[in-house]
């Protein structure tokens, strides 16, 4: 049959009821779901707030501007900043840590795998609580330090930015290591042997051929890490004490407490717009890898 | 050296990612308090947690909400597996690109995205909300779930499908169904333990009318240690574990 170019002739959408059907369901399901919730979210980004009905005119960008007023910016400079820190720990743990994991033989592989995921199948809140109990002043690792007699004085963890740090680090570790397992897993064994055989030294292997190999992975789990961590409230609210601390936080008290929706909302935007770009770094990595592959 | 060192890495990896679980589980059945020391075996906590009747009900109503939110998710999911693996249609990219990107997006925009959408409908926050948000959350989880089931498939059995008369319909029920069927499974227990532990989308979705067990555990985290707390990650650990080690002898076994 011939294919014709244009919209499908009605014919054609009678002939393919079920077709027809289950697209309708899902397009209908995003576009109602997905795309004018985060159309209303710009919209609400650019007017003005009311107490009364949360939204009102006239069109401003008041909420943008308000972003850089120094009280907000300072949390999300530091909410930045902690999600920096916390990307570059999962990367020095998950780095090393998928490179080993690739090497095991495949039953290994499998079982450990499942070990990693098995955290992200339970609850995150629980595991944040879990954490809470070793953090806690007089908590389990204050006691067996000071039964060890290594200090004399429990060491303050709890409700501090390193205590986040801590938690959002457990909580997004398998995140960035399954993207950089699925990196080296794919990583032929025979290029890291070739760059041997012509006499690159290990370091050198490393840093041109290994490093340029699993970079899409590394992005791919930068992304994965580095939004979530300044958005998952709930991890600063426990481990932190309730303060203002990530982006996530802003955002919840805009629109749960202050009932600021336009400044929440702006928030949000930027938030999606620093996704746009990680995505955007992302492809072309990938892409420029598929460029060398084909050459 | 080279060959113990990688190994004792990941193990020490292991042990840190296993210790607060293992802490939480063992003080779980600690009759202590104060939640630190050590006082000797006891079920109280559990005991407590069960003669909590709000407890309870948030723990019916998070099931029930997952139970429903897991079965929409599969059947729109699969169905959009389906169609991107078999149909050639217009915005198949941009279909592919949108779920990636629901898949990608940190949860808290989804969140306040979808809150105000129901303020400004006017769709009352409570069960149906909750519903709404969850299924959209794990579509994406399902869908990749199935087409990944689906790319390592033989193409000639619905081809032979159809060359016997079969219609769409027909082919997708007798053939492509009994396929991915390990698949679905797998997609719905994902979904169901995605929507039972959502806590950011939940907080903002969800009111009065329909407590469900995460905001429940928020409320009692925040502020001091709850033993209860112990009790009752150990019980959902349990749970999820469950859950995912059938998930993980569903697949295996179908790809024998």
């Amino acid at each position: 049959m011939k294919r014709r170019k244009g919209w499908p002739r009605m014919h054609r959408v009678f002939q393919q009821p079920f077709k027809t059907a289950v697209l309708l369901l899902v397009w209908g399901w995003l576009l109602l779901l997905v795309l004018t919730p985060n159309l209303l979210v710009v919209g609400a980004s650019v007017m003005t707030r009311d107490p009364g009905s949360f939204l009102s005119l006239p069109l401003t960008l008041d909420s943008y501007r308000q972003l850089f007023d120094p009280l907000y910016l300072d949390v999300f400079l530091n909410s930045l900043y902690m999600a920096g820190v916390t990307t570059f720990f999962c990367l020095l743990i998950g780095y090393p840590f998928a490179w080993a994991l690739s090497g095991l033989g495949k039953q290994r592989q499998t079982l450990l795998i499942f070990l990693l995921i098995v955290p992200f199948w339970t609850n995150s809140l629980v595991r944040t609580y879990a954490l809470k109990l070793l953090l806690a002043t007089n908590g389990l690792t204050n006691n067996t330090l000071m039964g060890l007699g290594l200090i004399n004085e429990p060491l303050k963890m709890l409700y501090t930015e390193g205590a986040v740090i801590i938690g959002l680090v457990y909580l997004l570790l398998p995140f960035m290591i399954l993207p950089l397992y699925s990196v080296f897993d794919d990583l032929k064994r025979e290029l890291l042997m070739a760059s041997h055989d012509l006499g690159a030294g290990k370091l050198s292997t490393f840093l041109h051929v290994t490093v340029p190999l699993t970079l899409p992975g590394v992005l791919a789990g930068v992304m994965l890490v580095l939004l979530p961590a300044m958005g998952l409230f709930f991890v600063a609210d426990i481990l932190g004490g309730s303060r203002n601390l990530l982006v996530g936080n802003v955002i919840k008290n805009q629109f749960l407490d202050a009932r600021n929706w336009p400044f929440g909302a702006a928030a949000s935007v930027l938030l999606t717009l620093a996704m746009a770009v990680l995505l955007f770094a992302h492809r072309l990595s990938q892409r420029r890898l598929g460029e060398e592959a084909q050459t | 050296m080279s060959r113990w060192l990688p190994k004792t890495y990941l193990t020490l990896v292991y042990i840190l990612l296993y210790l607060p679980i293992l802490v939480l589980v063992v003080f779980s059945f600690n009759s202590s308090r104060t939640g630190y020391r050590w006082g000797g075996l006891s079920l109280e906590w559990y005991q407590s947690l069960f003669n909590n009747h709000a407890m309870v009900q948030a723990m019916w109503n998070s099931l029930w909400l997952a139970l429903v939110a897991a079965t929409v998710s599969t059947i729109i999911g699969a169905l959009t597996a389906l169609a991107l693996h078999r149909y050639r249609f217009r915005g198949k990219r941009m279909l592919r690109g949108m779920l990636f990107v629901v898949m990608m997006s940190p949860e808290i925009v989804l969140a306040i995205s979808l809150l105000a959408l129901f303020l400004l409908v006017g769709i009352q926050l409570g069960f149906i909300s909750l519903l709404l948000a969850h299924v959209t959350f794990c579509l994406p989880f399902v869908v990749i779930t199935v087409m990944a089931r689906l790319s390592g498939f033989d193409e000639s059995l619905p081809e032979a499908a159809r060359d016997l008369g079969a219609n769409d319909f027909t082919m997708t029920r007798t053939v492509l169904i009994p396929v991915i069927m390990p698949a679905l499974l797998a997609g719905w227990l994902l979904g169901f333990t995605l929507s039972l532990d959502d806590v950011v989308v939940s907080t903002f979705v969800s009111g009065p009318s329909y407590e469900i067990l995460p905001l429940r555990i928020y409320s009692m985290v925040r502020v001091g240690l709850k033993p209860e707390v112990n009790a009752l990650g150990t019980l959902l650990l349990v749970f999820s574990l469950t859950m995912l080690m059938l998930s993980q002898w569903i697949l295996t076994r179908s790809k024998r």
